[in-house]
């Protein structure tokens, strides 16, 4: 068996997996139950692994920030439990297990049950049209982003029903706030998707990798501007430094689920946590080419098709998570009215003409010839690459300047209100 | 691949993915102690006497925040069949949707100077 056999089958360990649990199924059971049942059992045994998946990455990521964020704070971080802290998730998981539930007098009790329990699962869903590895996305929709976006979306009155719940004065504010943040950096999030559907030309997340096998997104001009608009929009709507509002404990406490105790409050956490590696595995899927390995020169390329897809999926999805936990170590916190005036008067513009720069990046290289036809000339490329990172420069430009003025007005009275 | 497959998987996912969470929560809840008490059950105000019922009236400019979502998420909406056709749709096309997007950049920028933008 050579190299490149072995390497398949790595690549295909998973799929061959469960292949192997369904051949096993239809030796125990009779031909017409096997037929009857086998979509469920399917069904089944790809619901369980993105529902293990999903917990256990959590456990890690958990350990992962806290572990980083303490070497960017020069401390050392969780070391007790474990081995370098690794079973810190687990005790921690316990100790939520035993937690008292304090429920607030005067809240709606069954909302107050019933919103930790649904506030997980729409995050789960996310996980199930993301390609983890060639042919490896667990529900290959035709329109897997519109249903990643849909299932996300699920967050916002979700956020509202905890905080409202409580009756509580900061959970309720806290959650408010934490809509009209979720819903200001949706608008940019999405436009900038349509940039990527644009040149796709399919909202199957299995098909937008597939269309990036000879170029990532990221190496186009609209590409890499539409990176970093989904970049910070997706961090804000996972509510992440710097924009954790819903959490500025200086003003609102925990934010919508300051009441929340227990496992009831681990289950919020799970969600945020889980939503921005979602938010992150989306941003590798569309703009960093997914399960495909990066193009490197021809004597490299023997080593770098050994590493099976998934594992370039999951390496991206870890480099942008490390991103966010980044963020978190560095950035400090943005003001509400500044949160707001950055999703509506930049981002939101900016997405526009990212859509605009991948039309022109389009019109520029396709035109001529057919699409899929001999490739346009370098010159002609590097003029659209001007073309585009121009009107980018020039809109961004222009609107950090009117910002700045904005922000310049903004502060004077209010710092003078505040004088003594 | 069947059409109805994906589907079929999410109905299990949906069952699994809701009643995973709310199992544990129910087991939780005999598994954790419960001692309620007047001032444990209190709403956490920083340790100040409550004033005032939360749920009464709040900023309108929340409403005005959830408007202009509705304006500008429907017109992301009608952006994304345009995007599935763009090759097909051609110039022609995309000159249609820039007239379609600068109307919305027009109620935007109104939207901008009427301070509709700002959080007060």
């Amino acid at each position: 068996m050579g190299i490149g056999t072995v390497a398949g089958r790595l690549d295909r360990v998973f799929i061959e997996g469960k292949q192997f649990l369904m051949d096993m199924l239809s030796a125990l059971l009779p031909g017409d139950w096997y037929a009857a049942l086998s979509p469920v059992v399917s069904a089944l045994v790809v619901s369980t692994a993105v529902l293990v998946f999903a917990p256990v990455s959590m456990m890690f990521l958990t350990w992962l920030e806290r572990k980083a964020v303490a070497r960017f704070q020069d401390r050392i971080g969780p070391n007790r439990a474990g081995p370098a802290g690794l079973l810190q998730p687990i005790a921690d998981g316990i100790k939520m297990f035993l937690k008292e539930d304090i429920v607030p007098r005067g809240a709606d009790g069954f909302l107050h049950f019933l919103v930790p329990a649904l506030v997980v699962a729409p995050v789960f869903t996310l996980y199930l049209v993301l390609p983890f590895g060639r042919d490896m996305t667990a529900m290959d929709l035709n329109v897997g982003l519109l249903f990643f976006l849909g299932a996300s979306a699920v967050q916002t009155p979700l956020v509202i029903a905890a905080g409202w719940s409580t009756r509580s004065k900061y959970p309720v504010l806290g959650s408010m706030r934490s809509a009209a943040q979720i819903l200001s950096y949706e608008i940019p999030l999405v436009l900038v998707l349509v940039a990527v559907v644009m040149s796709a030309g399919t909202m199957s997340t299995s098909a937008i990798v597939e269309a990036q096998e000879a170029r990532w997104f990221i190496a186009t001009p609209w590409g890499l501007a539409g990176f970093l608009v989904f970049v910070l929009a997706s961090t804000a709507e996972a509510n992440r430094t710097p924009f954790d509002m819903a959490e500025a404990e200086s003003e609102l406490v925990a934010g919508f689920h300051t009441e929340y105790a227990g496992l009831k409050f681990a289950m919020f956490q799970m969600a945020e946590f889980l939503s921005a590696f979602a938010a992150g595995g989306l941003a590798a899927t569309v703009f960093l080419g997914g399960w495909q390995a990066p193009p490197v020169p021809g004597f490299l390329a023997g080593a770098v098709s050994v590493v099976p897809s998934w594992a370039w999926f999951h390496l991206k999805l870890y480099a942008m998570f490390f991103v966010l936990i980044w963020f978190r170590g560095t950035f400090p916190r943005f003001r509400i009215d500044q949160l707001l005036a950055f999703a509506w008067k930049l981002l939101f513009p900016m997405s526009l003409l990212v859509i605009v720069a991948a039309a022109i990046w389009h019109f520029g290289l396709e035109s001529g010839g057919a699409p899929g036809g001999t490739g346009p000339g370098a010159a002609r490329e590097l003029a659209m690459w001007g073309a585009c990172l121009g009107l980018l420069a020039v809109g961004y430009l222009g609107l950090s300047a009117i910002l700045e003025r904005e922000f310049s007005r903004m502060n004077r009275p209010r710092e003078m209100a505040h004088a003594p | 691949m069947t059409v109805t497959e994906p589907y079929v998987i999410l109905a299990v996912f949906a069952v699994l993915a809701i009643g995973g969470p709310a199992a544990s929560l129910l087991v939780a809840r005999f598994l954790a102690p419960h001692h309620p008490g007047p001032v444990k059950q209190e709403p956490y105000e920083c340790g100040a006497v409550e004033a005032g019922d939360p749920w009464g009236q709040f900023r309108i400019q929340f409403y005005l925040y959830a408007l202009i979502f509705l304006v500008f998420d429907v017109e992301a909406l009608f952006l994304y069949p345009w995007a599935m056709v763009f090759r097909e749709a051609g110039f022609a096309g995309f000159v249609e949707v820039m007239f379609f997007i600068g109307l919305l950049v027009l109620a935007w920028a109104y939207a901008w100077r009427h301070r509709a933008l700002e959080w007060e």
